[in-house]
């Protein structure tokens, strides 16, 4: 016999603590149908009979957001054979609220009152006794992240599970409301007799949901009898119900709870808070915070110290150098291998897989930070703190920390947005966080701007890409706010956690589950997309008819990209782009490369424009180079060689944009500034690389919203990229 | 008077909450009901929203949220 038992309780009542205690390490992480929200299930270490499912925190059983809809749901329609409500006895008054709405719906529960370690420091006492009589349902005290109690809890779990014991039934109404109820109830008794009660009262409180749920004629005549009540006793039903549920807790916690101080004292969280959220302090002091976040990810001189990685940028180079010995291997292991087999599985796959193995360290380390932010508390004030800024563009200040990270990477960006509250801000987070200004565009900038700008302030055109990023995810945001969406007046109720010091455990359950949701997911993505790029760059249709091997002299039959299929649809494509400035095949392969890597771009350039960079061109180019500079740039004991230059020239010196006379050829396709400025932000702003595309279908779950995404992106691209060539060459001409 | 106009440090009683609907019902799920105890905590720094104490834990709301609570 296997039983299903239901986690139930308010967000930040140690919730995921308890179920990580319960299940230990084997979780199965889902999701809920058609919404955003994970959902986690496991055995019960000590009992394989007892299956645990996490639900979504939740304050109340009328539903407000997405995820308070799904445990209500599951509550009431799936009907799990237990549930446990967690109960942080801390603020057991407003967390009661949540268990009085559980126990009307009369299914089997079992109270387990959490963080009594922290009442007991505080010098508390609860009668657990008096609570579990007023509540008509076992009361059992546990601290989660020391397991005191649990097996106690557990124990009383099963034997509710497999006997027969219904919660005893509490009047938790009083004066005209139960008579309200029966008279509702009696309406809809024939629908739903064990869940009549429940419903009705649920009518009472103007729950839309139920409303819809019933019969046409039904709804008349109960929203009849409500109308009427309200009328006949001046009485507002859906304050009056919540108020009643409050008095009834009042009166059980006054009988059960001892509190050694009443009224508000301050607390070392207090204390805490008052430094954090200082009208002065918090700002600079979030500043530092979100520093060093970002820093501990992505800087290459981690706190100011030149050349010291952080652990993120380490632990990715320590992947990519781990990667890149397995290629080697793998390399020695196909040396007598056809070409085009040799270049499918170090070009296409190892490249492809390379890429994904790079950002997981990245997506960990940021990950682990988050969730320990989250864990502790700060996040909330951050919301707290931001939401004046976020407001005005239909967001909450939750969304800045995604947008940050878009910064260095939108991978573990796009993933961070989990954290946000509502699916709406989710979404809309996910697909403006693509046109953030990403380490790996950076290259782009820096090229473009040193080739074209030469003559002009470096730094302001560069900057002012970066404010560009900026305006326009303000600008979509508040065009998804307003158009798609729809969303009027938002609203910002939320709970201040008390600071508390996270628990390693969770944080690192957490971090895992990201890392392994993500490389599997969103892997798949990049892999195939890569492989599908990978063989429109190396193949033509002379590769299949012999030519190709006829040519070279390995008989490789795989041609050069200025040949190959990925030229043609360049071709194709170019004039797509005529408008903009740069219609022509190589900046459109370009774009297309782009999407691999966006530092692609950069690596394509060179290839494509070789006419620019022959050997005579490099060697001139090296010449001003001492010896000491060219070992420094990797040449071996300083001795230039043309294959070491050219590798160096398109990954060092155009990266790095250090060339201001690089490709004379590229401008006579890309023939203004202003073109070369709407080049640039096209690809600042258009789809970003497949593995952010993974990542993004990853929170946005449905092919349909992952296509709208990039379609917003694309075509936005497209407007702001049309809009700067043309008005820059009006300007151009007068 | 309205929970708006209390400055940090102040204290009120909640009377009642504003206008019918998914906000008031959420306001109230939070435990601010009538005969409720607040005490706002302070302001936070771009001057909006404000942090109460109520029931024995903090809740953070808007300033035009909380012009809908009126108190005393």
């Amino acid at each position: 016999m296997s039983y299903t038992i239901a986690l139930a309780g308010n967000p930040n009542c140690g919730k995921t603590t308890l179920f990580n205690e319960l299940t230990g390490s084997k979780q199965h992480v889902g999701n809920w149908p058609g919404v955003t929200v994970e959902k986690k299930e496991g055995l019960y270490r000590k009992n394989k009979e007892l299956n645990i499912l996490d639900l979504p925190g939740t304050y109340s059983l009328s539903p407000y957001s997405a995820e308070e809809l799904i445990a209500r749901d599951y509550i009431v329609k799936e009907k799990p054979d237990v549930v446990i409500n967690i109960v942080d006895a801390t603020s057991i008054e407003r967390n009661l609220y949540l268990t009085l709405q559980i126990l009307e719906t009369g299914i089997k529960t079992v109270v387990a009152l959490n963080m009594m370690d922290e009442v007991e420091q505080r010098g508390d006492q609860i009668n657990f006794d008096k609570l579990s009589k007023s509540l008509g349902v076992k009361v059992i005290p546990i601290t989660a992240k020391s397991r005191k109690g649990l097996d106690n809890l557990m124990h009383e779990v099963e034997e509710v599970a497999k006997g027969d014991i219904r919660p005893t039934q509490i009047s938790v109404f009083h004066g005209k409301i139960p008579q309200i109820i029966a008279q509702v109830s009696s309406v809809i008794q024939e629908e739903n007799e064990q869940y009549g009660n429940w419903k009705a009262l649920k009518i009472l409180e103007n729950d839309q949901q139920i409303l819809d749920s019933l019969k046409e004629d039904d709804q008349l005549r109960v929203t009849q009898i409500v109308n009427q009540a309200e009328k006949e006793y001046q009485m507002d039903l859906e304050a009056e119900i919540a108020d009643q549920r409050y008095q009834f807790i009042a009166n059980i916690t006054k009988a059960s709870v001892v509190k050694k101080s009443t009224g508000y004292t301050e607390t070392t969280s207090d204390k805490l808070d008052k430094v954090l959220t200082n009208r002065f302090a918090a700002i600079p002091i979030f500043a530092i915070i979100m520093y060093l976040l970002f820093a501990t990810t992505f800087s290459e001189s981690f706190l100011f110290i030149e050349g010291l990685q952080s652990p993120g940028v380490w632990l990715a180079g320590l992947a990519e150098t781990v990667w890149g010995f397995l290629t080697g291997l793998l390399e020695g292991v196909l040396v007598n291998a056809s070409p085009w087999v040799f270049s499918l599985v170090i070009d296409g796959i190892m490249g492809g897989l390379g890429a994904i193995v790079g950002f997981i360290p990245l997506v960990l380390v940021l990950f682990l930070l988050i969730s320990f932010l989250e864990d502790c508390g700060y996040m909330a004030r951050i919301a707290f703190v931001m939401d004046r800024i976020f407001r005005k563009f239909g967001l909450s200040g939750r969304s800045f920390i995604p947008l940050l990270m878009g910064f260095g990477c939108s991978v573990p960006a796009m993933t961070a947005t989990r954290t946000l509250e509502s699916e709406k801000d989710r979404k809309i987070t996910t697909i403006i966080t693509g046109f953030m200004p990403c380490g790996a565009k950076v290259p782009i900038f820096a090229m473009f701007v040193s080739v074209f700008f030469a003559d002009g302030n470096k730094t302001l055109v560069t900057y002012s890409i970066y404010m560009l990023s900026i305006v326009v995810a303000i600008l979509i945001s508040l065009f998804l706010n307003k158009v798609v969406y729809k969303s009027g007046a938002s609203n910002f109720i939320m709970e201040l956690p008390k600071y508390r010091i996270p628990m390693a455990k969770t944080v690192f359950i957490h971090g895992y589950e990201k890392i392994k949701d993500f490389a599997i997911k969103a892997g798949t993505i990049i892999f195939m997309s890569t492989i599908i790029l990978w063989l429109l760059s190396n193949f033509n249709v002379d590769s299949f008819n012999g030519k190709n091997a006829a040519a070279s002299d390995n008989g490789s039959n795989l041609a050069e990209m200025d040949d190959s299929f990925l030229a043609d649809i360049g071709n194709v494509i170019a004039p797509v782009f005529k408008p903009l400035g740069f219609g022509e095949w190589r900046p459109t392969v370009g774009v297309i490369t782009g999407w691999i890597a966006k530092e692609n771009v950069v690596v394509t350039f060179a290839q494509l424009y070789d006419d620019d960079v022959t050997e005579e061109y490099l060697e001139t180019f090296f010449q001003k180079y001492t010896t000491e500079e060219l070992s420094d740039f990797g040449f071996e004991d300083g001795v230039y060689d043309f294959d070491t230059a050219f590798t160096i020239y398109s990954e060092v010196i155009l990266f790095e944009g250090q060339d201001e006379n690089a490709f004379h050829t590229m401008k006579d396709d890309i023939k203004t500034k202003a073109a070369a400025y709407a080049y640039m932000v096209f690809n600042l702003l258009c789809m970003p690389c497949f593995a952010a595309v993974g990542a993004m279908k990853r929170e946005l779950k449905t092919w349909r919203l992952t296509g709208f995404g990039i379609f917003v992106q694309m075509t936005t691209a497209y407007l702001v990229s049309l809009m700067i060539y043309q008005i820059g060459n009006l300007i151009g001409k007068f | 008077m309205t929970l708006k106009d209390l400055k940090p440090g102040q204290e009120g009683t909640v009377i009642s909450i504003g206008e019918k609907g998914p906000v008031r019902r959420r306001i109230m799920d939070m435990g601010v009901t009538p005969g409720t105890q607040v005490k706002v905590i302070k302001v936070a720094p771009l001057g909006d929203p404000i942090e109460i104490n109520i029931r024995g834990y903090e809740l953070s709301l808007r300033k035009t949220e909380a012009s809908q609570i009126e108190i005393e």
